[in-house]
């Protein structure tokens, strides 16, 4: 059986639901962190599987992956230097106990 | 065949790691499955021959982000009791999760997708610097993106220091 593009999209799928389960269930802020980044790649291996497969001589869909990229890069160094505020605020990083803004 | 074998193993690696990263105690060990996962995404780029792509995953995710994280874990170390999970929270993520997962595949492969009989592009990096800086791309997104980047690096300097 030859590999299509369903194989691609069915697999990206899986990926980004095992990181939307992390993200529902994890208390780490580092985990949800990395399984935040499970989902974008997942998006990522669409974009590229869509791009080869639909449109092989525009790319298009690796450009929007490149961006992607960006934007995770951005993301990810924003949500650390919070989360180590945090813990120098609180010396906890379990997200159950960060409720500064809940009443 | 070549590349459907490298498909599957690919997949299955990726898929597992994937699951370490969720299902691991040891934050640190999660944080290597992670790194697992990237290298495997990036071997899938190349069978879909996004060989560019896969060295901007190796040098990003796998150089970067991962340094990033591990970096992270280092400095929360002594709140390291693992990465429990919320008991309440597990069903119903289960069900939303497994629903979900459901919704995608059933859709996916029930659609019709336009295929194109072409054979895709390579190498792609010179391809790729035309539809990027070439006249009619995306030029104004890319000087969008440097902004972005700077504005997030700042960000990041400004709430992690020191008082």
């Amino acid at each position: 059986m030859a590999i299509g593009l369903t194989h691609y999209l069915v697999l990206a799928a899986v990926l980004f639901c095992i990181g939307l389960y992390g993200v529902l269930t994890k208390r780490n802020a580092v985990i949800l962190l990395m399984c935040i980044e499970l989902m974008l790649n997942a998006a990522n291996i669409t974009l590229v599987a869509f791009s080869s497969y639909i449109v092989p001589a525009l790319l298009t869909g690796q450009v929007f992956a490149i961006f992607v990229m960006v934007v995770a890069a951005a993301e990810v160094a924003v949500g650390l230097a919070i989360i180590l505020a945090i813990y120098r605020g609180l010396t906890d990083i379990d997200t159950n106990n960060i409720n500064l803004l809940k009443w | 065949m070549g590349l459907a074998t490298a498909f599957w193993i690919m997949a299955i690696v990726a898929v597992a790691a994937a699951l370490g990263v969720v299902f691991l105690r040891n934050v640190f060990r999660a944080a290597l499955a992670l790194i697992l996962c990237f290298i495997t995404v990036a071997g899938l780029y190349i069978t879909l021959s996004a060989d560019f792509l896969a060295a901007v995953q190796i040098l990003v995710y796998v150089g970067a982000i991962s340094v990033l994280i591990i970096l992270a874990i280092m400095m929360t170390r002594d709140v390291q009791r693992g990465s429990p999970a919320n008991k309440k929270m597990r069903l119903p993520a289960l069900i939303v999760a497994a629903a979900l997962l459901g919704i995608m595949i059933y859709t996916v492969t029930q659609t019709a997708w336009p295929l194109s009989a072409g054979a895709p592009l390579t190498p792609t990096t010179g391809a790729l610097a035309s539809q990027l800086f070439g006249e009619g791309g995306f030029i104004l997104p890319v000087e969008i993106a440097a902004m972005l980047i700077l504005a997030a690096i700042l960000g990041a300097i400004v709430i992690a220091r020191e008082k």
